[in-house]
């Protein structure tokens, strides 16, 4: 045949070739089961966040980040804190309570560390002493000052004796890591008995987390998980949008939220534990005052405030207990939004033409919108507000050390962190005797209910008092891609499991 | 004189650091007892007077010893070397493509000077010199990321350089928004030093010998022209070095600028003083460097410390 003819036909054979091929690569796809819809055990989960670990050990000041990342997912402790906030064995398989309440007999669950060892009763001595131990600059290190002694029975079990009961002594033990006491310094290294291990860790950039083959527990849902760290919030969420990471910890701009919801991203909205405060220094003029607090707190529209800052989300406070914990009470409106109450009680405590103060503004986060409010807000009953900005370090030394301020804006993170008023030495000097009896009863509280009556009286005090102005109760935002599953709802104190986390 | 400059460096550096910040504090959490905050100062060592702490880091930096950091102990030397692996790619690639851009259009537009064309390029790179250069990021993220999805809109891969694919596309953006800027700013001085040239008499004394345009210019022209441009090279070098800083941020990238940021964010005095003194040796270097550059091809400058090339008269 011509070459004409020759090309023309292998022309139409290859475009025949070509049709079949399309034809077939439709029928496989319509007839593959949905493969993307089951959840792939081995992927590996990329997280997004902005709360970088300054290190990796939690008694030298590691920072929150180090929770979000260590806790549960890499170091286990004697108990676990679920994303309900309630308290569940881990390590302690068994616990043993003695009548007074002063003796705790902990039976360990068979695990061993990363690096191989089996965990024994000595590395529990150790991970506790080494906790509240003079080096130790842990955040919750006070918390657990009640232990007298740790004494190790036999290879399986621990005994731990306090000097007072505590009946948040299992809780708090939450939060403690149980390490190898063979570990050595632990500041950029990690070995635990948890579902990860440390793989990698770059400072400024990411943490890597493998699975950890001979876990004793349930094996995780996903393959691995990196953390991978942002500074700028801009910047994590091009991340998330451009598929970089999977999920982020933590949106704190709800002004992006409209944009990911477009996309198709799952927006996943829990409660946090983070309040933001208007706190005074309840020790001097004019803030010694009931009357002048409560006459400030009244001047303020929490709920416009909160509208602006969050968009409708998060929650209003009367107090500083939010609803996740079991001794909150409603009492938002305990200390209503009302300008004509607030220049009444002005004029009751002798301030009737107003007065001025100054507001030292740390100029992290939101603090500096929120003391152009609050200005605004006083301005119209009558008070003048002057805003000082000054830096997280300054406030430290400032505002938490020296007490030498009148008013201040912070938000603080801590979950069960009632127990501030019931120190009249914190920086807000808030000093009622009646508080600090009935808080320091609760922990030698027989039962959990009777911690609670107790505690709620206290609660009550403090709104009643208007110790501080609780501005509102941050919403936990997380925002993840489509077909993520698992991801922990609620963020109490920076707490994040890992292991649940699967995608398709 | 190199070695003064440096020690004054070191000495200002160190007091002014530990006279403005506590680095306590970024340890430390609300619930922390006064107690526990001597502890972390006791353990930093940063309780002891400031001659002491002073004497101890210069003893360190004379064995070559940058000291730990103070929040994670790890070396901050080491640390900078990990760090360098994605800023001096960074620095170099962006450099070597801002010189790229440079000195065509500034020639160009030195050329053709007096004609339309030629002022549209002096014009353009005006503006790409003014435009902040976060901006330019943004904006390329914006478009080429977040839009068309072209590249990543920023982070580095945990891979490093074992994958060099994987980390050059990591870098296109980063590296094209400070070669977009810095290019235009070079531009400018490649324009006016090639103006000088191009009115020089030796060039046309060159010309009337019957060389071709071309030819005068390199043999002649270039030497001279490039000679002040080595002292803007080496100043846009070290500029870029640093400048790095506000670009890592935008592509989350983990150099030696985020190491800056979040050393003075943590109050980790051994990290700030690291990349500080890291930076001033390296502007010291380059600066020295340059200087010897241009006695290498002025001769004229060999006999003076410092040549000024007018007040020497041709032999």
């Amino acid at each position: 045949m011509t070459s004409r003819r020759l090309s023309r036909l292998l022309t139409a054979a290859a475009a025949a070739a070509a049709g079949a091929l399309v034809l077939a690569g439709c029928a496989a796809g319509t007839s593959a089961p949905g493969a993307s819809a089951s959840a792939d055990p081995a992927a590996e989960i990329v997280v997004g966040s902005q709360n970088e670990p300054t290190n990796l050990d939690q008694i030298f000041g590691g920072s929150s980040g180090v929770t979000e990342v260590f806790t549960g997912n890499v170091y286990e402790g004697l108990f676990r804190i679920t994303d309900d906030a309630e308290v569940e064995p881990l390590l302690a398989a068994e616990t043993e309570v003695s009548d007074d309440g002063l003796v705790y007999t902990f039976t360990l669950q068979d695990a061993t560390f990363h690096s191989g060892k089996a965990l024994t009763a000595d590395d529990v001595k150790y991970s506790l002493e080494r906790f509240i131990g003079e080096d130790s600059i842990a955040a919750r290190k006070n918390q657990l000052s009640v232990i007298d002694s740790v004494d190790v029975v036999d290879e399986q079990t621990v005994e731990v004796t306090l000097s007072q009961p505590s009946i948040s002594f299992t809780y708090n033990l939450g939060y403690v890591w149980i390490v190898n006491s063979d570990a050595g310094d632990l500041t950029t290294t990690a070995d635990g008995t948890g579902p990860y291990a440390l793989a990698d860790y770059r400072k400024g950039d990411s943490i890597t987390l493998e699975v950890n083959a001979d876990y004793w527990g349930e094996a995780p849902a996903n393959g691995g998980v990196v953390y991978q760290y942002y500074a700028d919030p801009t910047a994590l969420n091009n991340a998330l949008l451009t598929n970089a990471v999977d999920l982020v910890t933590s949106q704190s701009n709800p002004d992006s939220l409209a944009e990911f919801e477009a996309a198709g991203f799952q927006i996943i909205e829990g409660t946090s534990t983070t309040k933001e405060l208007l706190a005074f220094n309840d020790r001097i003029a004019p803030f010694d005052s009931v009357e002048v607090r409560k006459a400030v707190y009244s001047a303020i529209d929490r709920q416009k405030l909160l509208d602006a800052i969050w968009d409708g989300r998060g929650e209003l406070i009367g107090s500083m207990v939010p609803p996740s914990e079991p001794w909150y009470l409603d009492l938002a409106d305990n200390n209503p939004y009302d300008p004509a109450l607030s220049e009444q009680l002005l004029t009751e405590a002798g301030y009737a033409d107003g007065f001025t103060f100054t507001l030292d503004t740390p100029d992290s986060g939101v603090h500096s919108t929120v003391a152009e409010f609050v200005k605004s807000e006083l301005a119209k009953v009558g008070v003048t507000v002057e805003i000082n900005i000054i830096t997280d370090d300054e406030w430290y030394q400032k505002v938490y050390t020296d007490t030498d301020f009148q008013a201040t804006l912070q938000g603080h993170v801590n979950d069960r962190d009632i127990n501030f008023y019931g120190n009249p030495d914190f920086y807000w000097g808030y000093d009622n005797a009646d508080v600090q009896t009935w808080l320091k009863e609760s922990e030698a509280a027989a039962t959990v209910e009777e911690q609670a009556e107790l505690i709620k009286k206290a609660n009550q005090q403090i709104s009643d008092d208007a110790a501080s102005v609780w501005l509102y109760l941050n919403p936990q935002l997380r925002i993840a891609a489509d077909g993520v599953t698992g991801v922990p709802q609620n963020g109490l104190n920076s707490l994040f499991y890992v292991y649940d986390i699967a995608k398709a | 004189m190199l070695l003064l400059a440096f020690a004054l460096a070191v000495t200002i550096l160190f007091v002014v650091l530990r006279v403005l910040g506590n680095p306590v504090f970024a340890l430390i959490s609300v619930g922390a007892t006064d107690a526990e905050i001597a502890a972390a100062a006791a353990r930093l060592g940063v309780d002891r007077p400031i001659p002491v702490q002073f004497a101890e880091y210069v003893g360190q930096l004379l064995s070559f010893d940058l000291g730990q950091s103070f929040t994670n102990r790890l070396p901050v030397g080491e640390e900078i070397l990990r760090r360098l692996n994605v800023t001096l790619p960074l620095t170099l690639i962006s450099f070597a493509l801002s010189v790229l851009i440079a000195v065509p259009v500034g020639f160009f537009a030195a050329w053709k000077a007096r004609t339309w064309y030629g002022t549209a390029f002096s014009a353009a790179a005006q503006l790409g010199g003014a435009i902040p250069v976060f901006w330019v990021g943004i904006l390329l993220v914006s478009v080429l990321s977040l839009g068309w999805r072209l590249f990543p809109a920023g982070g580095f891969p945990r891979t490093d350089w074992e994958e060099p694919g994987a980390a050059l596309y990591a870098l296109t953006l980063p590296v094209l928004t400070i070669a977009l800027v810095a290019g235009s700013d070079l531009a400018r001085y490649v324009r006016s030093a090639t103006l000088d040239i191009l009115g020089q008499q030796y060039l046309r004394a060159a010309r009337a010998t019957g060389q071709s345009f071309g030819t005068a210019l390199r043999r002649h022209g270039v030497r001279n022209g490039v000679v002040p441009l080595i002292s803007i090279l080496a100043i846009q070098l070290s500029t870029t070095f640093v400048g790095a800083v506000i670009i890592e941020r935008v592509f989350a990238l983990p150099g030696l600028g985020d190491m800056l940021l979040v050393g003075i964010k943590e109050q980790d005095f051994p990290s700030v003083q690291g990349v500080l003194l890291f930076s001033t040796a390296l502007v010291l270097l380059l600066g020295f460097a340059a200087d010897i550059a241009q006695r290498i091809i002025d001769p004229r400058l060999r006999d003076s410390l410092s040549g000024n090339r007018r007040t020497k008269a041709l032999a």
